[in-house]
């Protein structure tokens, strides 16, 4: 059961408290695009071994959402930022690779 | 035969027992006596009960090999009635008085059991003979195989279904900065130190405190190992900042410091006012595995006959409760601690035939006493075979370097204690992905301290000190747990410690080395489950080289033991047969728990009315004074119906339907979702959340919508109101309306977050009761209100805030009947006052209440449809002749896209039509209409299904809403349904509108 705080109430918590809402950063496809690209967005998921960024919700707390960078191979959370964004913010970048330098980067 | 010694034959007279107090107890009926402090397994030892079940596959006479939670043979059933409990290890299980065991797995008893017959077809039951006898014919696997498998599946005997669990359980949530695992030597001394540096700490127990510590006869600081103990644990108990739990184990360790400890209240107090067992969830800072080693057995023919026991088993017994395995042993080794229990039983009066030694040579201290006390010490021989059935008669011997040709001596004994060097128990440290190091000179896997799981911070989180780290010796165990919380000053216990020093030992896998096959086929590794060193061979043979598939081919180490004996032995004649290096082999996987606990540690308290929370509408007191017969929608409980006396349920729910629509009826509809959205770019979220156009809705107006995902299938529906300019009221359907604020809330948070628009589930905040009925508006009317009710101007589709009974109301003009209605908001708390005065303006109507069941044939003979029913999440609004709610206008809206795949605009798709029975009869739910023709697999196809049906007290027969291919173009057409007979049932295919088809009633 993992522990995740809070980028909005600060709260660290059990998993428990938290709802897991798939990979992040996704961008959305609506009326107007392809098949592949309405395709990606529904169905392609990066199910990375390592680096990945997943969005949760505070569902027992603040009710927010926010997302977390983390190792799916060690459990390592690397950090946890607030949803209103595109792409993890450069800290965030930066503090993946002082962990895992021999990261790729984010894609 | 294996006896309890009197009082005076051992220094402390077995130091966990109490002489002055006896107890009775029964093994398979049989009156038995043992003392307070025995375990099970002691007392049946000291009653010369050396068989006490039978293996799994052959039937073989089994008998105690161990002391602990590493017993693989000691299974039994426990108390009777609602306290059955199968598969309990009499090792670890408190005597009590009045306990009653029995043995399993054996027809018709112990002593004699037609299963083992097996064993004499023990060669045609070899690795993976399941996979190899039950494939052919194919058709017995069903009528013949399976029955049979099914019938010899299992050790224990499963209680009684109708049985009822009599004990209740309970979990804690704690806290610490440190959790050891293990209070013995390394644990306490562990805790210890960090409760010097102000840490908190809690420590778990499984069985004694001390662990191997006093049983192995160390002194520390110039004390015995006994005394020392009482001092550590006084001084532990004094210290606010420690909580020391015995019969607890540390079941589990998860992720991030997560633990879960499963501590044994009231095992030993059946009945006791007590919960039987606690679950500890614990959060930890830092867990310390310090859960020592368990010895391994020896690979030699017989090993499994009664009487054939670990060599440290027979320390444990005699030191801890005075009782010896037989009074003639033999020790078989192939390294210098078994000699401790050689020397130890000698003391004790038993007679040590020999000690067996696999090495070409021993010459260290502990040898060297042995010898010294006249005990026979024979170098670099094996056991031949055990010579016995039942119980162990004597031993043959024969060279270890060689392939068994040639027996070299016999020697009558009653007893084998046998001892294969130490392995440390890694389980803690691995069950979150710890990685382990192979030590040549200990032939064990133990911990890599450079690989630790991770915890969320990345760092280590486990520490393993100890025998578990590997540091076998007592000496080397104190070094380690010391240094793991160091203190400033040394005034810590157990500074100096004396212990005799160990040789080398001398990995011996098999006995002897190059054992021909009739000596390897009754080599057990596994006892419980029958697998021998000839099965693991096979298996190497036959291709298996992952360890893993190895294990679940010839089941080793899949018993409830899960190998904790066996596995290292397993994989070392894995590798071995592979030609490998052991750690390339490397182990199966570690999974809590470490020991099986209890279902009802794990269910803890949620059980029967407190399994789910449960929700009550503001009326759910007034439903159940006056009969409701409740059906539970989510969390919530909804009267399906009122039943008069002498009414079945059916007959209440056909008068409640008639009655409202001849005159009126209510219904609680609080538990409907209520979602505010409000904000300047409310109407804009509202035009994506919803299919149809929301924004272009005038204030004091309703509009039905549907909300799909983004595949474009149906979630959820309701009558949207607006407000005002900024303010939207979503009604969701009742088991929604958490789930679309949810789904609002993602939308806003994390697409749009610059929209301005909030959204607030006012659901609890307002009841909400339906008013129904050509009666509706006259009822109203009734109680004043300053809301104009009439027809003109609060027209269908329309609300008003007003007062209603003097009570603040929001009256919303919509139908789910088709009936004039009426459904009033009003705050939660005066909800019950509301219903209060229309059941007494009501009467002169006949008022009655109705419930969910009325609700649903009603919309059905509307031809409504009801989320859940006509939906399943494959179904999309034009599936269901709703594409009049779907705007055409708007550029986008959630499932937009989805809705333009080939697959959703298909002429192919099953959709919505009423169904009527030729015959008037209702129609199963659910009931498929099957083709003739057959899919590839040979399965038949269909063409439709039913997805609500219901017979129409309105109409006098039964009525169906389903999903048909093309129903829509083929009106009046006949299909068949399959009936529950499994029978044919022909239905015409109608207009799903049932009733008033020109909604007349509705706009009166």
């Amino acid at each position: 059961m993992l522990l995740l705080t809070c980028p909005c109430c600060g709260v660290t918590a059990e998993e428990s408290e938290f709802a897991n809402g798939g990979e992040a950063h996704l961008t959305r496809f609506g009326p107007g695009a392809s098949d592949a690209e309405f395709d990606g967005y529904m169905f392609a998921r990066k199910n990375p071994r390592g680096v990945h960024f997943e969005r949760w919700r505070h569902a027992y707390g603040c009710g927010k959402w926010f997302i977390a960078a983390r190792c799916t191979v060690t459990l390592e959370v690397f950090a946890t930022y607030p949803a209103q964004t595109t792409e993890p913010p450069i800290d965030v970048i930066d503090q993946i690779k002082a962990r895992r330098p021999e990261w790729e980067g984010y894609a | 035969m294996s006896l309890r010694l009197p009082k005076n034959r051992q220094p402390n007279g077995g130091r966990l027992i109490d002489r002055a107090k006896p107890l009775e107890f029964t093994f398979n009926g049989k009156p038995l006596q043992g003392y307070v402090g025995d375990t099970l397994a002691s007392a049946l030892l000291a009653n010369d009960q050396l068989l006490v079940g039978r293996s799994f596959k052959y039937h073989r006479p089994r008998g105690i090999v161990a002391s602990g939670a590493e017993e693989p043979n000691a299974l039994v059933g426990l108390g009777e009635g609602q306290r059955f409990e199968p598969n309990q290890r009499a090792t670890t299980t408190e005597l009590f008085a009045g306990l009653k065991a029995i043995s399993q797995n054996h027809w018709p008893s112990l002593e004699f059991d037609i299963g083992a017959v097996n064993t004499w077809f023990a060669r045609f039951l070899s690795a993976g003979f399941y996979y190899k006898m039950f494939i052919h014919p194919r058709p017995f696997w069903k009528h013949v195989y399976e029955p049979f498998i099914r019938r010899t599946a299992g050790l224990g005997r499963a209680p009684d279904a109708e049985t009822r669990d009599a004990d209740r359980y309970e979990q804690i949530h704690a806290f610490c900065d440190v959790l050891v695992a293990g209070g013995g030597l390394a644990g306490l001394t562990a805790a210890m130190g960090a409760a010097r540096q102000g840490k908190r700490v809690i420590l778990m127990e499984q069985a004694q405190f001390g662990g191997r510590v006093v049983v192995d006869g160390a002194r520390i600081d110039d004390r015995a190992a006994d005394d020392w103990l009482a001092d550590v644990l006084a001084a532990l108990l004094a210290l606010p900042n420690v909580t020391l739990l015995p019969r607890t184990m540390v079941a589990g360790v998860h992720d991030h410091g997560y633990a879960l400890g499963y501590q044994r209240v009231a095992d030993h107090e059946p009945g006791a006012d007590k919960p039987r067992h606690r679950l500890w969830r614990v959060r930890a800072g830092q867990i310390i595995n310090a859960t020592g080693a368990i010895e391994r057995p020896l690979s030699f023919a017989g090993n499994d006959i009664p009487g054939v026991m670990l060599a440290s088993a027979m320390r444990d017994y005699l030191v801890n409760w005075a009782v010896v395995p037989g009074k003639r042993v033999v020790i078989v080794t192939n390294n210098d601690d078994a000699y401790r229990s050689a020397i130890q039983l000698h003391e004790a009066g038993i007679t040590v035939a020999a000690v067996i030694d696999a090495r070409p040579e021993a010459r260290g201290a502990l040898p060297a006493r042995a010898r010294a006390l006249g005990i026979r010490v024979i170098e670099g021989t094996a056991i031949h075979h055990v010579a016995g059935g039942k119980r162990v008669t004597g031993v043959a011997l024969c060279r270890q370097d060689g392939d068994g040709g040639a027996i070299s001596e016999h020697i009558a004994c009653d007893a084998v204690g046998m001892s294969g060097g130490w392995s440390p128990v890694v389980h803690l440290w691995s069950h979150c992905g710890g990685k382990l190091l192979w030590d040549e000179a200990g032939a064990f896997f133990r911990p890599d301290p450079a690989r630790p799981p991770l915890g969320h911070d990345g760092q280590g989180f486990v520490r393993a000190l100890g025998s578990a780290n590997g540091a076998m010796q007592t000496t080397d165990v104190l070094a380690d747990a010391a240094s793991a919380f160091p203190a400033e000053a040394d005034d810590l216990p157990g500074q100096a410690i004396e212990a005799e020093p160990e040789g080398p030992l001398a990995p011996v896998w098999m006995m002897p080395a190059r054992a021909q096959y009739p000596l390897r086929m009754k080599m057990w590794l596994d006892p419980q489950n029958d697998v021998k060193v000839s099965d693991v061979q096979l298996a190497a043979r036959e291709g298996y080289e992952s360890v893993e598939h190895t294990k679940r081919y010839t089941t080793l180490g899949m018993a409830t033991d899960q190998g904790k004996l066996s596995n290292i032995n397993g994989l070392a004649i894995l590798a071995d047969a592979l030609g490998r290096p052991i750690p390339q082999v490397g182990t199966t996987t570690f999974r809590p728990p470490y020991t099986p606990i209890s279902m009802g540690a794990i269910g803890g308290e949620a059980r029967g009315a407190i399994f789910q929370p449960l929700r009550r509408t503001p009326l759910h007191d007034w439903h159940e004074a006056n009969g409701a017969s409740w059906e539970p929608v989510g969390h919530w409980r909804r009267p399906y119906c009122y039943p008069r006396t002498g009414e079945s349920r059916h007959d209440a729910v056909m008068r409640e339907v008639k009655q409202t629509r001849d005159s009126l009826g209510l219904l609680d509809a609080s538990t409907l979702g209520k979602l505010l959205v409000k904000g300047p770019d409310a109407g804009r979220f509202m035009d994506m959340l919803y299919t149809n156009m929301m924004s272009s809705l005038k204030p004091g107006k309703c509009r039905y919508g549907l909300m799909c995902n983004e595949n474009g299938f149906l979630m959820d529906d309701g009558v949207v109101a607006r407000l005002s300019d900024d303010a939207f009221l979503c009604h969701t359907t009742s088991g929604g309306a958490d789930r679309i604020h949810a789904w609002m809330e993602d939308w806003l948070q994390c697409e749009w977050w610059n929209w301005q628009v909030h959204v607030v589930n006012l659901t609890e905040q307002f009841g909400q009761i339906a008013v129904v009925g050509p009666n509706a508006r006259k009822v109203l009317e009734t109680l004043g209100s300053d809301i104009d009710l009439s027809c003109e101007a609060l027209a269908f589709m329309e609300w008003r805030d007003g007062v209603l009974a003097g009570i603040p109301a929001r009256v919303f003009r919509i139908s789910f009947s088709g009936e004039l209605s009426y459904e009033i908001a009003v705050p939660a708390g005066q909800t019950r006052a509301l219903w209060d005065k229309l059941i007494a303006a009501g009467a002169e109507f006949g008022v009655m209440p109705y419930g969910t069941e009325a609700l649903h044939i009603m919309r059905a003979e509307k031809g409504f449809i009801m989320i859940g029913d006509e939906t399943d999440g494959t179904v999309i609004p034009q599936d269901l002749g709703l594409n009049w709610a779907i705007s055409k206008k708007k550029e986008d809206f959630l499932g937009k896209r989805g809705m333009e795949r080939p697959g959703m605009t298909s002429a192919d798709r099953w959709q919505l039509v009423g169904l009527e029975t030729l015959d008037g009869s209702v129609l199963p739910d659910g009931a498929l209409a099957p083709l003739e023709s057959v899919n590839a697999n040979g399965q038949r196809q269909t063409q439709g299904r039913v997805t609500s049906t219901y017979f129409s007290p309105t109409l006098g027969k039964g009525i169906a809403l389903g999903l048909v291919h093309n129903g829509p173009d083929r009106m009046d057409e006949v299909i068949d349904f399959l009936g529950e007979d499994g029978k044919p049932v022909k239905a015409r295919v109608c207009d799903p509108v049932f009733f008033d088809k020109a909604g007349e009633k509705q706009n009166v």
